[in-house]
């Protein structure tokens, strides 16, 4: 450390990791754009050329990005518009509208949001004037006066596509599609979505007006590619001020890279998902145990890490239970077994948790009924076991029948992991029979 | 109250002096003068030829303008006709027509009419009274008046006084009426409503209250408020409706800002025209105008137009539009503040409290205002300053409420009082401002509101700011997208060029393969007009087989005929049922579009209704074309009903053209009484066969070389074969023009879009994603797809829960040598697959229970995975 303290004169240890981490904080939870979008240069050129044809000649269009979650769309779309902004022949041209469809849920309050983007005539300030059926007319009549080669572009960006496909009658989508099949003013409808059955979703007159192209996200990167982008993810660039930390941490995160359990427990996060958000999960938690006293992040870091995200989080719950509650589920379990998957009630559990007192001819856990009742609410609370929608709020709470939300692999691997659990108890448990 | 009753009155025509001559095969006298009188009043209006009258019409608000030709009658006295020449007013010209007028019309103005559709005779008994049409000189500027009647025509022949400079004799027609009732002010009340669309409805009926209120000068006060508030009650919820429309915001900005600095300007003289206004009725006569042939002389009056607008902006200073403005307008806030319209109140709520107020006794009011004026004048004076700051400079209209009052200060005191009345309306904006101000100014227009009277703290300004200008309402606002600001290129190559011309937004020069269809729809629409009846089409036909473009096209035709003067013309008005919120909404459009007028879903189908059961001295035929008519379906589908009603109306010369998608569509949703309206006139379009899709793209193509003949049998084949949709086909092409400039790019190809660029485009459009997804989810998600086809196998359903799978998913695992997985994740990758629709899942609250089912077919799963 004094070595580097000399060469590079630099930056105290404590800036540098909190510069670090404010770098990589960037990328991984701040939705960085990289400079290029890596695995989809062809699709990035398909929409970067369509955007570019709607803002510099003024010819409509209209485009799906249909890829799963967490499989880049947005950060295609940012990147082109990125992109395209650069150009100076678009720069001052575009009129962008976003929508969301977790935002505007009926088409009304997805015309008022476009006014205001807009700037239209009817908005003062915030405030967008007119019924719903002025505003539709007064945005379809701006949109009517333009033509394609005087009016400026209009981009829609529609995110949650799909979401905009149950509005009433699809007023909106038939309306953006018409124009953008109509000589009107030129506009780019472009949709986002994770549905690759989006299509059925449409009208078949919104289908038909909708120009079909699809540009779907659906990347495949084997699982040296997946290790080279952790490492890259994980890299500093050369713009870092002490260079020589740069360079250590460079290093240590080769070397972590080419740890083989660092490896194993990347493969099993390949395995389970090949999308980056989940990893970007994963390396933040990595990323949260750097510190002073311990500068670069250490295999042990990342394995702890994916022991995190790897746990399951009912059987987390059930360590906490109590051993009453612990046996009412073990009870349950056993009805589970015996009636196969048929729903139970409180005093179905009762018996069975009774017959196991019977036979240990064990005092220890003779409870009360008022105190199970307790337990058996508790265990709903946490949505251990939910009430079947059929039975009414009518019946007894004692009879009204449940279904257990865990599997039987839960229940038995918590029991080997709880704390100081009774031998006979795990002995009941693991039984064949009740 | 008293005006509603009279509201029909009885008037009586008498012939003037002897008959001059007298002609013995018709047996018919001409005269030169009509007498009408109104019964129990002892005024007499003399019409005579030559002179310009308004003939009662469908809208009672807008009468119809003409001149008198001729007046005759027969032998005993019974039938009185007239001859006249008709004049049309803006509102009264087909939209279409009015762009090629080239600028705005002014609201006041009329038009020569020339066409031969109408009778030109009509009976004596529907005038109703002289009006004053004033032709302008095409360099005058339009005047600016507002009052009542006078209307104003550009003629680019003879210019005869133009109004300007000299304070115009103020005598109006309207004061030359029979009668002041109500009923007939209230047809006079339009001239001055038209200023804004907007307003006019609601204007109307203000106008013609205030108008009676004028008229009643001597009555106090405050029994002028009662009477008004009368009115108001007696007023139905349509109109009050109405008044909402009639926003602040909708007026004219700048009309506003030259008033005001007009009247800052010289205070003095605004007084004394106040004064001089409110005792003294007669106003502004002005203008009036010639029309201009519109079809004929339109370059010439468009030139002329141009530069009397021009001065109108730089000359609005004249004095007599200014006084001009003041006695009609003060007076419409008035009824928008009426004390007991709740629903006003409500509406405008920054006016509203200061509703109490005017209703109370003026005496009580002056002083408690003084009282409290005096006190928060400093802070007020204080709180303007900053209120201009922060007010984006735009002069909203504002009711202010000193309108009322001042305006109610004239009926009271004329000349007495006014002193006294300027205070104390000044006192009373003050005291209005300081609520304002302790409300905190919560909107935007309230801070211009109060502004506005702030900065004219006379009594008159206020009142002027109301002036007609242009409305702010969304139909003249124009809406519109902005202008680009660097011009879109042209395109550069024959690709781009034909690209262009494949899009399906440009409008090919003519339709090939509907010329059957084309040819039903022409002679159906053509018949109607000519025999100036009225009837139904129903069309029908799969998305994209070309039925609104043939609409269209036949419109064209027939515009073009009625250009040449083969047919008479015809008003063509299209709404499209998903391009409006609601079914009701339809009656609103095409209101809209008939007439200008705005109008509740309600008002309008009474509106609409009257205008076509009622014969009308002059018709033209309506062609209405309704697109995606099956959208106007409601419950008790009234709003079809009325749509294909009307046309069998004797009167309404109204022709329907409706399109919708199923050839059934009357059998399969309409009840009877509407089906049977409808009638049998259907048609329906077939989808396109590959040959006429070949057709299509080269004649749009129209010899830009830039598909090979293979390439476009290719789509065309493909397309006639799905769907027969021409749009699908025609964005197929263009998507192959665009790979194919991408692969020009590093090959030496021969240019055209070949084969394999079609064919790519193709298998882009129609290829399913689910195999590429399949074979692109990681090694769980295919896992657990392998597991779900297991486990339906076991169960021999399509269904499992989740915890079924599961447990067959851990044994896969196990197989296939990886670490189980947990619960957690397990629900985590199921999920994944739902988003995307892989899967079809109950909602996720229900965990380890919720079933699952495939949204892909087995096959297609085990075919993905297989061949990994």
């Amino acid at each position: 450390m004094s070595k580097r303290k000399v060469n590079d004169a630099p930056l105290p240890v404590g800036t540098c990791i909190s510069e670090v981490q404010d770098i990589l904080r960037k990328r991984l939870c701040h939705q960085q754009l990289p400079d290029t979008p890596e695995g989809v240069q062809a699709q990035h050129k398909h929409l970067l050329e369509l955007l570019k044809r709607t803002a510099i000649h003024g010819e409509s269009n209209s485009v799906l990005i249909v890829g799963p979650r967490g499989s880049g769309k947005t950060m295609l779309l940012k990147c082109v518009l990125r992109d395209l902004l650069e150009e100076k022949e678009v720069e001052r041209n575009l009129l962008q509208v976003h929508l969301n469809g977790l935002l505007q849920t009926d088409d009304r309050i997805a015309l008022q949001e476009m006014t205001r983007q807009l700037h239209l005539e009817n908005v003062v300030g915030d405030k967008v004037f007119g019924s719903f059926a002025e505003n539709l007319s007064f945005l379809l009549e701006a949109l009517k006066k333009g033509d394609r080669s005087s009016s400026r572009p209009v981009l829609f960006v529609l995110d949650e596509f799909d979401l905009f496909a149950h509005h009433k009658n699809q007023t909106l989508l038939y309306n953006l599609f018409d124009v953008s099949q109509s000589a009107q003013a030129p506009v780019a409808v472009v949709g986002v979505t994770c549905r690759l059955d989006v299509l059925e979703l449409l009208e078949k007159r919104v289908k038909s007006r909708f120009s079909h192209r699809q540009i779907h996200l659906l990347s495949n990167p084997t699982f040296s590619q997946y290790l080279e982008r952790v490492q890259t993810q994980l890299s500093l660039q050369d713009d870092f001020p002490d260079k020589t930390f740069a360079q250590d941490w460079n290093a240590s995160v080769k070397t972590l890279c080419e740890d083989k359990s660092v490896e194993d427990a990347l493969q099993r996060h390949y395995n389970s998902s090949k999308n980056f958000r989940s990893n970007h999960m994963l390396l933040m938690l990595c990323l949260s145990r750097v510190s002073v006293a311990n500068p670069a992040i250490k295999p042990a870091d990342l394995l702890e890490a994916s022991k995190m995200c790897l746990i399951d989080a009912q059987a987390n719950m059930l360590h906490g239970l109590s051993i009453l509650e612990l046996c009412l589920i073990i009870a349950m379990k056993h009805l589970n077994d015996v009636y196969e998957g048929e729903p139970f009630n409180l005093q179905m559990v009762h018996n069975e948790f009774k017959k196991f007192l019977q036979r240990k001819s064990n005092s220890m856990y003779n409870f009360e009924q008022p105190v199970i009742m307790k337990a058996f609410e508790h265990l709903q609370q946490l949505e251990m076991i939910r009430p079947v929608d059929s039975s009414s709020v009518k019946t007894q709470r004692e009879y009204q029948l449940m279904r257990l939300m865990l599997d039987n692999t839960q229940v038995m691997e918590a029991l080997q992991k709880y704390p100081q659990c009774p031998t006979d108890i795990k002995q009941w448990a693991m039984s064949a029979y009740g | 109250m008293k005006y509603f009753t009279r509201l029909r009155v009885r008037r009586v025509y008498k012939w003037r002096g002897k008959p001059i001559s007298f002609n013995r095969k018709l047996k018919i006298c001409e005269y030169t003068s009509l007498d009408i009188s109104v019964e129990g009043l002892p005024r007499v209006t003399v019409i005579k030829t030559g002179q310009h009258i308004l003939i009662e019409g469908d809208d009672e608000d807008n009468p119809y303008v003409a001149k008198v030709i001729r007046l005759y009658g027969d032998e005993n006295g019974k039938q009185k006709k007239v001859v006249v020449q008709w004049f049309v007013r803006v509102s009264e010209v087909p939209l279409s027509k009015l762009k090629l007028l080239g600028r705005e019309p002014h609201p006041q103005e009329i038009f020569y009419y020339q066409g031969r559709s109408c009778d030109d005779e009509v009976d004596a008994e529907s005038i109703l009274r002289p009006v004053k049409v004033q032709r302008l000189d095409g360099a005058a500027p339009f005047p600016d008046s507002d009052d009542q009647d006078t209307l104003s025509s550009l003629s680019p022949s003879t210019p005869c006084s133009p109004p300007t400079g000299t304070p115009v004799s103020r005598g109006p027609a309207r004061r030359a009426l029979p009668t002041p009732d109500l009923a007939i002010m209230r047809r006079a009340a339009p001239g001055e409503v038209r200023y804004s669309k907007a307003t006019m409805s609601a204007g109307k009926p203000s106008t013609a209250e205030a108008e009676s209120m004028h008229s009643a000068t001597k009555r106090s006060a405050s029994k002028c408020l009662s009477a008004k508030r009368r009115n108001a009650f007696a007023r139905t919820p349509g109109i009050r409706k109405k008044l909402e429309l009639s926003s602040p915001e909708k007026k004219s900005a700048i009309a506003e800002d030259h008033l005001n600095q007009l009247l800052d300007e010289d205070p003095e003289s605004e007084l004394m025209l106040a004064q001089r206004l409110s005792s003294s009725p007669p106003q502004a006569v002005l203008l009036k105008h010639s029309l201009t042939p519109l079809r004929k002389n339109l370059k010439s009056s468009v030139l002329l137009n141009k530069m009397c607008l021009s001065e109108i902006n730089s000359s609005p200073s004249s004095d007599h539009s200014t006084r001009a403005t003041t006695p009609s307008k003060k007076r419409e806030p008035q009824t928008l503040k009426e004390p007991a319209l709740e629903m006003l109140a409500e509406v405008d709520n920054e006016t509203s409290p200061t509703l109490p107020i005017t209703a109370t006794p003026r005496s009580l009011k002056r002083k408690s205002a003084q009282l409290v004026s005096s006190r928060i004048r400093k802070q007020l004076n204080l709180l303007d300053d900053q209120q201009d700051l922060s007010s984006d400079g735009e002069d909203d209209f504002v009711p202010s409420k000193r309108e009322l009052q001042s305006s109610s200060e004239d009926d009271e005191d004329d000349d007495g009082g006014e002193k006294e009345a300027a205070l104390d309306s000044d006192d009373e904006v003050l005291v209005k401002k300081g609520r304002h101000a302790a409300a905190g100014c919560r909107t935007p227009r309230s801070k211009q509101r109060t502004r506005t009277s702030t900065r004219t703290p006379r009594r008159t300004p206020n009142k002027k700011q109301i002036t007609p200008g242009t409305p702010r309402t969304p139909h003249h606002a124009t809406p519109s997208i902005p202008c680009r600001l660097r011009p879109a290129q042209q395109p550069a190559n024959v690709l781009e060029e034909a690209r262009l011309r494949l899009h399906v937004s440009s409008v090919p020069e003519s339709l090939p393969c509907r010329e059957q269809e084309f040819q039903d729809i022409y002679s159906f629409v053509e018949s109607k007009i000519v025999d100036g009846t009225g009837g139904c089409m129903y069309i029908s036909g799969v998305p994209g087989t070309g039925k609104t473009a043939t609409v269209h096209e036949v419109m064209r035709c027939l515009q073009h005929a009625t250009d040449m003067d083969e047919i008479s013309p015809f008003h063509f008005i299209e709404i499209n049922g998903m391009k409006m919120t609601d079914p009701h909404q339809a009656y609103v459009q095409i209101l809209q579009k008939l007439t200008g007028q705005k109008a509740t879903a309600d008002h309008a189908a009474a509106l609409l209704e009257k205008r076509f059961s009622n014969p009308a001295p002059r018709k033209e035929s309506t062609v209405l074309l309704v697109d995606e008519l099956d959208l106007l379906w409601t419950r008790k589908q009234n709003v079809m009903y009325n749509l294909f009603d009307w046309p069998t109306r004797r009167h309404a010369h109204l022709v329907v053209l409706t399109i919708a998608n199923t050839m059934d569509l009357p059998e399969r949703i309409m009840i009877n009484r509407v089906a049977s309206r409808l009638g049998l006139t259907r048609l329906s379009f077939q989808p396109y066969s590959f040959k006429q899709l070949q057709q299509i793209i080269t004649s749009r193509l129209n010899k830009v070389k830039a598909f090979e003949e293979d390439a476009l049998q290719l789509v065309s084949r493909k397309v006639a074969a799905l769907s027969g949709d021409a749009r699908r086909c025609l964005d197929i092409c263009r998507r192959a023009t665009e790979i194919c400039e991408h692969s020009a790019a590093d090959t030496s190809s021969t240019g055209l879009v070949g084969m394999s660029h079609v064919i790519d485009a193709l298998n882009e459009m129609f290829s399913s994603a689910y195999i590429t997804a399949i074979k692109c989810v990681s090694v769980q998600e295919q896992l657990f797809l392998r597991a779900i086809i297991a486990e339906f196998r076991r169960l021999g359903l399509e269904e499992a829960t989740f915890q079924q799978v599961f447990v067959q998913h851990q044994a896969l695992c196990r197989v296939e040598g990886l670490q189980p997985v947990s619960v957690s994740e397990g629900l985590a990758v199921c999920q994944r697959l739902g988003a995307c629709r892989l899967l079809l899942l109950e909602p996720s609250r229900l965990g380890v229970l919720q079933r699952v089912r495939l949204n892909v077919s087995q096959d297609d799963v085990l075919y993905a995975l297989k061949s990994d």
